[in-house]
Order: structure tokens, then sequence, then C-alpha cells
């Protein structure tokens, strides 16, 4: 097997605040420092991209000497919290912005998919919009042609070809600009969170084409999810990126295991900090009387501890849970849209609690995540994927066994009956 | 490492030569070329009553309006052309102009939702431009035209003469300007956002120093050397000369254009490549 991707060396640093160092001054003072032969003087190499930690220059790393090397054919999911560097790692590859320093070299045509329906003319015919976005993808005319029929069939929009695609329904929209990208006819396919849109059977869809793009048809697949389930199903192998740093590589088994294990614990909370209200999020404990042990059916209780900076009064704080195995929340609440709970925060330390009842989850592993919003008008913070737990197995009187492989994911308090006759 | 460079298709790097303008990519995505101007075309009579008539509307009333004030309120000169042809020659030209680079000088903003998301050529994006506004200057000349057809028997008044010819070299010449021009400029505009509403301010001050409402040969001294030396002015006059038989040009004015519009050219992919890298983490 050759290498299709290998990629030296590679940083990108971001200048913080002020872009482009902002003023004239400034460039020139670069300018001059570099016109002298030093170094310049706002790119210090040596911080790590750590956010909850102020650094002492105005530049982050996003990346840093990144080094690894792809196969031709395989499938990679890069996994990493949000700002480890994901997503500036592909936009270097599809070469949409510039490494600061390295090296990338690819062998064969490269498509990338970061967004879907890049360039989409509303005012346009779906027709001429599969050849626009074909072209801007880097199709030839002949080849859309060529395979139009397909585009259109997998998109399902037979019928409203030629409609200008304003008046097609979103799930309409992302089904034609995916399938336009999904039949480009390149080595390497570069795709990002794309998913993350349409419904649950076009998501299928979706995961079904791209495993058979990387498997039937021997391409190399780079494919960035929070879904960990389709990382999984769709990858062989798998990248770990954290602050910027590729954390560990090698077989996606592995490295969903390693990732998983790094975020989930409760004892290393990292800090969240939600700057456009001054509140940081210190903690947060599941079950803490029970020690941390969630027991399906059992109730549970998620203390969350925050420190503001300030009162404030219009406030939703959410929290979501989510299965592995399943894409989406299985569960979700809000302090105010769902309860119309008007929760206050106040200056200094505060924590607040959701109790769940009855924990109707069979057993697996879990990923609680939070949210903080303005009710119905703003989102301030939502990560879905913030603390990983597992529900272990249990045998519940008289025999139920809650693996959810066997009884389904919820377990809904019911009763059964029986009636004869009319 | 030596056999690396062979090895791939493609390499990624962060510095490139700042002349690679990788124009065998840029030929390859010559079929998203024609999309785009198709688009553009497309896209601006989509749901409009009248359609790509827009196009005649324009330079109509622009028309009606000069010969109102400048010819009338301010009694400029001329050339003893009749009004509307002469005005209508002026504007064709510099809307074609004043288009390209207003739209060149703003790519980067324009389009950074397309830049951010996907790769190709970023040149393709200014050569539709030109292209684009070339489809809107054929319907204008259309005008134009017409115009003359319609003045040549009702009396005359203007005579065409060889320098015609010249007329697809101008053309290009006036495309070159603009596209460089707006390159040049269009490395500002991503950084510092206040040059983007200088520009259209700006434009229409050069429309002054440009010999659209009068003529060359109406300015004397320091005035006449100044708007001399404005590279669309001879553009103007040359296509003046050509279809009207009236204007100041000749061969060392075309050599003059000539060399203006190659070094904004020049210029303007110099800087466009070194932004386009970068532009990104920066809009």
């Amino acid at each position: 097997m050759s290498t299709a991707i290998k990629v030296e060396n590679v940083s990108k640093a971001y200048m913080l605040g002020q872009i482009s160092t902002g003023t004239l001054s400034r460039d020139i003072e670069r300018w001059w420092a570099l016109a002298r032969g030093k170094e310049d003087p706002f790119l210090k190499i040596g911080e790590t991209n750590d956010r909850t930690q102020k650094g002492n220059s105005d530049v982050v790393w996003s990346l840093k000497d990144v080094n690894f090397e792809i196969e031709q054919g395989t499938a990679v999911g890069i996994v990493g919290k949000n700002g480890a560097g994901k997503s500036t790692l592909l936009k270097i590859l599809s070469q949409v912005t510039s490494p600061t320093t390295g090296r990338i070299g690819i062998k064969g045509r490269i498509a990338s998919l970061l967004e879907v329906g890049t360039g989409f003319h509303p005012e346009l015919t779906g027709r001429e919009n599969i050849f626009l976005n074909g072209a801007m993808l880097g199709m030839r005319k002949k080849e859309i042609l060529r395979k139009f029929d397909e585009i259109v069939s997998f998109a399902g929009v037979e019928r409203y070809i030629d409609t200008p695609v304003k008046r097609y329904s979103s799930g309409m929209y992302v089904r034609l600009a995916f399938a336009v990208a999904a039949h480009l006819e390149s080595e390497i396919l570069i795709v990002d969170e794309v998913l993350a849109v349409g419904d649950a059977e076009f998501q299928k869809k979706c995961l079904g084409k791209m495993g058979e793009v990387s498997s039937g048809q021997g391409r190399t697949v780079l494919f960035v999810s929070h879904n960990i389930n389709a990382v999984k199903q769709l990858c062989t192998r798998g990248l770990f990126l954290e602050n910027g740093m590729v954390k560990m590589e090698g077989k996606v088994t592995d490295v969903i295991e390693a990732y998983s294990n790094k975020i989930a614990t409760q004892n290393d909370f990292n800090p969240i900090k939600i700057q456009e209200i001054g509140v940081v999020v210190t903690n947060i404990f599941l079950n803490r009387k029970n020690e941390g042990v969630v027991n399906p059916c059992e109730p549970l209780e998620i203390e969350i501890e925050l420190e503001s900076d300030r009162d404030i009064e219009k406030i939703g704080i959410q929290i979501m849970i989510s299965h592995d195995d399943v894409s989406g929340s299985v569960f979700e609440s809000n302090s105010k849209t769902i309860k119309n709970l008007d929760l206050i925060v106040k200056k200094g330390k505060n924590k607040a609690t959701c109790l769940i009842h009855n924990f109707n989850l069979c057993s697996g592993n879990y990923w609680l995540g939070f949210g903080m919003d303005m009710p119905f008008v703003l989102m301030y913070y939502r990560e879905p994927y913030v603390m990983r737990f597992e529900v272990p197995e249990l045998m519940l009187p008289p025999r139920l066994l809650t693996t959810s492989s066997v009884y389904g994911h919820i377990f809904f308090d019911h009763d059964w009956s029986i009636s004869y006759g009319d | 490492m030596k056999e690396d460079i062979n090895q791939w298709d493609l390499i990624i790097e962060s510095e490139n030569s700042l002349f690679d303008l990788k124009l065998d990519e840029v030929w390859h995505y010559r079929d998203l070329l024609g999309l785009l101007v198709k688009r553009d075309f497309v896209a601006f009579y989509k749901q409009t009553i009248l359609g790509p008539v827009w196009f005649f509307v324009q330079p109509l009333f622009t028309m009606v309006m000069y010969i109102f004030v400048f010819g009338k309120l301010a009694g400029l000169s001329t050339d003893n052309i009749p009004g509307p042809l002469f005005y209508l020659t002026g504007i064709t030209a510099w809307t074609y102009f004043a288009e390209c680079l207003t739209k060149t000088a703003t790519v980067f903003r324009d389009n950074a939702n397309i830049f951010g998301k996907v790769y190709f050529p970023r040149l393709i994006i200014p050569l539709s431009i030109v292209v684009s506004n070339l489809v809107r200057f054929g319907v204008q000349l259309l005008l134009l035209l017409i115009a003359m057809v319609y003045f040549a028997i009702n009396g005359g008044g203007f005579t065409p003469s060889l320098y015609i010819l010249l007329f697809p070299v101008l053309l290009v010449l006036m495309a070159i300007q603009g596209l460089g021009l707006g390159m040049i400029i269009s490395a500002m505009t991503t950084k510092y956002r206040d040059l983007a509403l200088l520009l259209t301010f700006g434009i229409q001050l050069m429309m002054y120093a440009t010999t659209v409402v009068y003529p060359l040969s109406s300015l004397h001294g320091k005035m006449h050397t100044l708007v001399a030396l404005n590279p669309m002015t001879y553009v103007i006059e040359g296509m003046r000369k050509g279809l009207l038989g009236k204007g100041s040009f000749d061969g060392w004015g075309l050599l003059y254009i000539t060399v203006c519009s190659l070094i904004c050219l020049l210029l303007g992919l110099f800087v466009f490549n070194k932004v386009e890298k970068t532009f990104v983490d920066t809009v």
C-alpha cells in the first residue's frame, strides 16, 4: 500500500483578537523584524493551544507539529474536542487556508466536503446548481453529465430538478448537495461533520455511501464527526487530536476508547468558560451521593457548579444525554424552554441541579452534554459531549436484564395485561 | 527528500512562489468559469419584470441625465458629436471598467463563505467577473450601435474612423485595468474594510478625472496633463475616435495604456496570489 497523504511538521497559528495584527504599525514592526532577519515578534513557538489558560502572546497555535501518514484506501476518523484543531487540519488539507509551517504531500485528486451546498445559488434550478456546485468541487462538465442521473436519483429530487432550489425543503436541499459531493471521482475524500444535517434516514444513506466509497472503491476518506458511532462504523483508523497536537494514532477502536476515556472521566473535568456571559462551569457531578454510579431505572442527579461574575436573569440551563449507538440526543432538557423555570444565576458560586426521577436508560455508554442559552433567543454554549458515563448492567426484579442491545435503549414504566372474549 | 517531490501530485506548503499562477489549474476549472458567468446573468434578471431590458435602462437614463446636467446646464463641449452618442460611449466604457473594478476589489469579502469551504483557483472568480460584465457591456454596446444607426439616418454628425479596428484591443486593455486595479485593492479591503466604502466613493470621483462627460480636447494646461495621465482617459478617447471619429488618441496613447495595464495586471496578480493563501483567516 502506498501513502496517500503525508503530513510533516504542520503548524498553524492564528492571531487572537485583532486579526492581521490589525494595525499598520504592527504590520510594519513585523516587516521590519523580518527584514532584518529576526524572527517574527508576534509568532512565538512553544505555546500550546489551551483555551482555558491565557497565553503570553496573542498567537494561538491551532495545530502544532502535526505529523502523520495515511495509506491509500483507508478511512480515517479524526476525533477530538471542540477546538482541538480538527477543522483547521481539514481546512489545510483542502487548501482553503495554508499552514504556517510544514509540508503536506498528497497523492491523487482531493475533494473536500467541509459544508454541503457550498456555492448553491437559490435562484438557480436544481439542475443548474448540480453543475455549478460540481464544477466548484472540481468536476468537469462532461463528468457531471455522466453522473447526472445518478446524482438526481440519489438525492431523490427528480420531480423538482427544474425548480429553483430556494423552493426546496431544507431536507431536499441538503440531499441534493450531498449527492453532488458524494459522486465526485476523487482518490481522497474529506468530510467534515456534514452528517449533522438531514434526517436519520438520509444520514444512514450518507454513511452507506461513504462506506461504499472507502471500502468498496478503495478511496481514502478523512472523516471528522462528533458522532462516535458513525466514526466507528465508517473508519478503520483513527486520529485523536488534542490541543492542536496528535495525541494518538491507530486502530479506530483504540483511538475512540482513548478519546472517550480522556474526556469522560469525572476526575479531570475541564472547566467550561462561557465568556459571553462571564460564567465558568467548574464541575459537573453525576449522582454524587452514590459516588458517581448511575443505575438504570433509578434516580439520576446532575449537579452543575458554576461561577459567575455577574447576576444573570434570563438564562436557560440545558443538559443532553446521548448514546454511542444513537445519533442525536436520547434526552434533552432546558430549565426554561422545557420546564418553564425562571432560574437566576447570581454573582459568585452557583449550583444548578437537575434531578431525573427515574433514569430509564438501559446499560451502555452515555454522554452528558451541557449548554446555556438566553431562552428562545440566543445560544451561549452547547456541547453534547462534555462527560462520559457508563450505566452498568443490572438485574432488575424479577428478571430484567438491562442490556440495551437486547432490550432497547429506553425502559418505560409500563404494564401488561391480557383480556379474553369480547 | 528528492524522490518525495515526484511522488506527490500536490504539495501544500506555507509559501508559494509569487508568480506561480497555477494557470493549468485555472484551465482545468474553465467549466466553472462558464457556469459562474451564466449564474451571474441568470440571477440578475430572475424574478424581474423587464429581465435583460434592465441592461438598457441604466445607461439610457444616465445618458439623459448627463445631456441635461453636463450638456445643457453646464454647457460642456461634446467635440461637436451628437450628445447622446458622446455620452453613451463614455458611459458604456466607464460602467464596464467601474463594475470590474468594484466587484474584483471586494471579491474576497463577497465570496468569503465559498472560499472558506471549498478550494478552486481563486483567480476564477475575478475572471468570471470580467467575463460576466462583458455580457452586459455587449448589450449596452448594442444600444450604442442602435443609437449610431439612428443618428446616421437622421443627419449624422459623426464619421467612424479606422481606429475602430483597435476597439477589441482597447476593450481588453480596459478589462485588464479594471481587473488589475481591483486585485490590488482586494488585498486591502480584506484587511481594512473601510476601504470598500471609500472605493464606491472614489470611483465616482475617478469618473470625473476621466473623459466621460467631457472630451480631453476641451482641457488645457495642467488639467489636460493630469487627466491625460489617467489611462482610462485614452481608452475612452480611443473608443470615441474609432466609433465617432473624434478623440485625442494616437500610438503613444496606446503604448502608454498598454504599459499601464500590464503593470496593473502584474501587480494585481502578485497581490492577489499572496492574499488568497491566508485571507480565510482574516475575513
